[in-house]
């Protein structure tokens, strides 16, 4: 009975995990993308350094999405609370 | 290309202490009998399931990710071999390519680590880079369902949490030997910047930092196939495809990470 709480209770946690995860980090991408835009709008010689920069910003958000997803898999598969 | 060989030596389970990836054993079990109603969909995919070598008693490989990652290291020292064995002035195909491949890896050293220090590290971040990236594209590229294994399957080396732990402490070693190489014990300073109130956080930045490169590699890898996994479950038929273009335009971003942030690591302790 324990057992099954805990199970619902660690799916709903690897939900909620990786939601909030992926809000911040896609609000931060997209004023990432958007100033970055702006700037090759601007300065359109400038491209390359730009997308440079840009792919290296992005890929350090997305990494804070993937902090959540790793919670919210070690929660669905790995799960230290159930005892298996 | 001697680090990369000591890098796959020294993969095997030391970090058996690892809760993630001897308790993520139980996935399939997890899904089969305690949420029994779900598991047509996600009964296929087994995350974390290892086939274990047992050398002594205590010592234990992941055998298709030691196999994969010898795969890896061979197939990029014999490319970089045969592409520098003999050097002509005017490059050949294979000695263009490797080119290509050393002006990149000397760029990111460079651009992080300045003019008169890139040449001692370059050898340690191309190491990581091309090693990182030589799994990543072995997973995605090299079709392993075609082979089964009793327990587990073979995928990227980097799909392991052991690969990936292994790689983040070899760049905190390699960052500590920088600091003491260069600064000798004046290396110690560097704890109490900007103020001495700063020394735990600064100590706990030098966990930090092994740790968010780990799980950052881990779990681009494991989301990416995990993506290309259930999605082939759902529609197993030119769908998966652009997605997996992605994982693979991902997985080369993730190893110019790693190798960028493993030069930052090193830049930053010289300065």
């Amino acid at each position: 009975m324990v057992d099954s709480i805990v199970s619902a209770a660690s799916v709903v946690a690897a939900a909620i995990a990786v939601g909030f995860a992926g809000l911040g980090p896609g609000i931060g991408q997209g004023n990432a993308a958007g100033q970055a835009v702006e700037g090759i709008a601007r300065q359109p010689e400038a491209e390359g350094k730009i997308r440079g920069t840009l792919l290296l910003s992005l890929a350090f958000m997305e990494s804070l999405t993937i902090y959540g997803l790793v919670v919210a898999l070690s929660l669905l598969f790995a799960n230290p609370f159930t005892g298996g | 290309m001697f680090i990369l060989l000591q890098l796959s030596f020294l993969e095997f389970r030391i970090l058996e202490n690892f809760k993630i990836s001897k308790s993520i054993l139980n996935t399939a079990n997890f899904l089969t009998y305690k949420v029994n109603m779900y598991t047509f969909l996600l009964s296929k995919i087994e995350v974390g399931s290892h086939l274990y070598v047992n050398l002594t008693e205590n010592l234990h490989f992941h055998g298709e990710t030691v196999f994969v990652s010898f795969l890896v290291v061979t197939a990029v020292s014999l490319f970089l071999l045969a592409g520098t064995n003999d050097l002509q002035k005017i490059p050949g195909n294979l000695q263009n390519l490797v080119e290509v491949v050393f002006e990149l890896v000397k760029s990111i050293a460079f651009t992080q680590l300045g003019p008169s220090y890139y040449a001692q590290f370059l050898p340690f971040t191309a190491t990581i880079f091309l090693f990182v990236l030589g799994s990543n594209w072995a997973g995605a590229l090299i079709p392993w369902k075609l082979l089964e294994l009793s327990e587990g399957e073979l995928s990227a080396p980097t799909n392991d949490v052991n690969t990936t732990a292994m790689l983040a402490l070899l760049t905190s070693f390699a960052y500590f030997f920088a600091g003491f190489k260069i600064k000798g014990i004046g290396y110690f300073a560097r704890y109490i910047k900007p103020a001495v109130f700063f020394l735990p956080i600064n100590i706990v930045e030098d966990f930090a930092k092994p740790l968010s490169l780990n799980f950052r590699l881990f779990g681009n890898v494991v989301a990416d196939e995990l993506t290309v996994a259930v999605i082939c479950s759902l529609v197993p038929f030119i769908v998966p495809v652009p997605i997996m273009m992605l994982g693979l335009f991902a997985s080369s971003i993730q190893a110019l990470i790693f190798s960028t942030l493993a030069a930052n690591y090193i830049a930053e302790v010289i300065e």
